[in-house]
């Protein structure tokens, strides 16, 4: 499994168990509301979306013999803008909700947060869009 | 890739796209609160992403990897397409109904379900063991 796979999947397993502790705060009614929308995030993105966008870098067909993956540079920084953003969000949110210091700083935070993330699925969408496709068709080789 | 995992798979990167803008659109407004109207796109954020995204993305990779039956082919693919064509019939109903407030959405997940139906009769016997 290439480096950048490794990156996003254990990235992905981290998430899943930090949204499922998330889940015990929850049941145990601790900051319920401020915490909901995190840990639903933290769930679908940061695991789910993370998990799938790992996997199909390394699964989809090859981009071109020497760069399989695509853009690797694009792709580590769709890695750090989901990453940064997510966890801006996961920050940012509840803390405004239970209003611990500015409310303005932290709805700044989540604009911050939402640009980056849509930055992620954009870059994510530009890189695996071409390695979407058939079987490429063989050519001929030598000729007569 | 055959031709219809390339189309589901597509499919699913557009909804991902579109609901990835919605939810830093609503987000936005959460952070500055300069458009409350945002929240009436909320129903179509979860719909793509849960639905569009990942069911579709899902399904289209299944179709693309399952182990293939003797002869190296995938079988007949009819209830494969039926499943991508209601599945998004479906995902256009219920984002008309969620966010139009029109009352489709029990048709919306009525295609939807059959979508998933027809999937898994197709793809219930490619789940196997390789060779078999």
């Amino acid at each position: 499994m290439p480096t950048i796979v490794r990156w996003y999947v254990k990235t992905a397993l981290l998430y899943l168990a930090l949204a499922l502790g998330l889940g015990i705060l929850l049941a145990a009614g601790i900051w319920r509301a401020a915490l909901t929308p995190s840990y639903w995030h933290l769930f679908i993105v940061g695991w789910l979306t993370q998990l799938i966008f790992g996997i199909a870098l390394w699964m989809l067909p090859s981009f071109t013999r020497e760069r399989p993956r695509g853009n690797e540079l694009l792709s580590w920084a769709v890695y750090v803008v989901l990453n940064a953003g997510l966890l801006l969000r996961a920050i940012a949110e509840p803390l405004r909700a239970v209003q611990v210091g500015a409310a303005a700083l932290w709805g700044q935070a989540l604009v911050i947060s939402a640009i980056l993330q849509w930055l992620a699925a954009l870059g994510f969408v530009i890189n695996a869009w071409p390695r979407v496709r058939g079987p490429r068709r063989k050519t001929r080789q030598g000729g007569a | 890739m055959p031709r219809l995992s390339v189309w589901a798979v597509r499919l699913s990167l557009l909804y991902l796209l579109a609901g990835f803008t919605i939810g830093a659109f609503i987000l936005v407004n959460k952070g500055v609160g300069a458009y409350p109207a945002a929240w009436r796109w909320f129903g179509a954020h979860q719909e793509f992403l849960l639905i569009g995204w990942m069911g579709q993305f899902a399904i289209g990779i299944g179709y693309w990897v399952f182990p293939r039956y003797r002869g190296n082919h995938r079988g007949n693919p009819a209830a494969a397409v039926l499943a991508i064509v209601l599945l998004n019939i479906g995902i256009a109903l219920v984002f008309v109904s969620t966010f139009w407030g029109l009352p489709l959405s029990l048709w919306g997940r009525t295609f939807e379900a059959a979508a998933a139906l027809s999937f898994v009769i197709y793809a219930w016997p490619r789940v196997k063991p390789t060779g078999a």
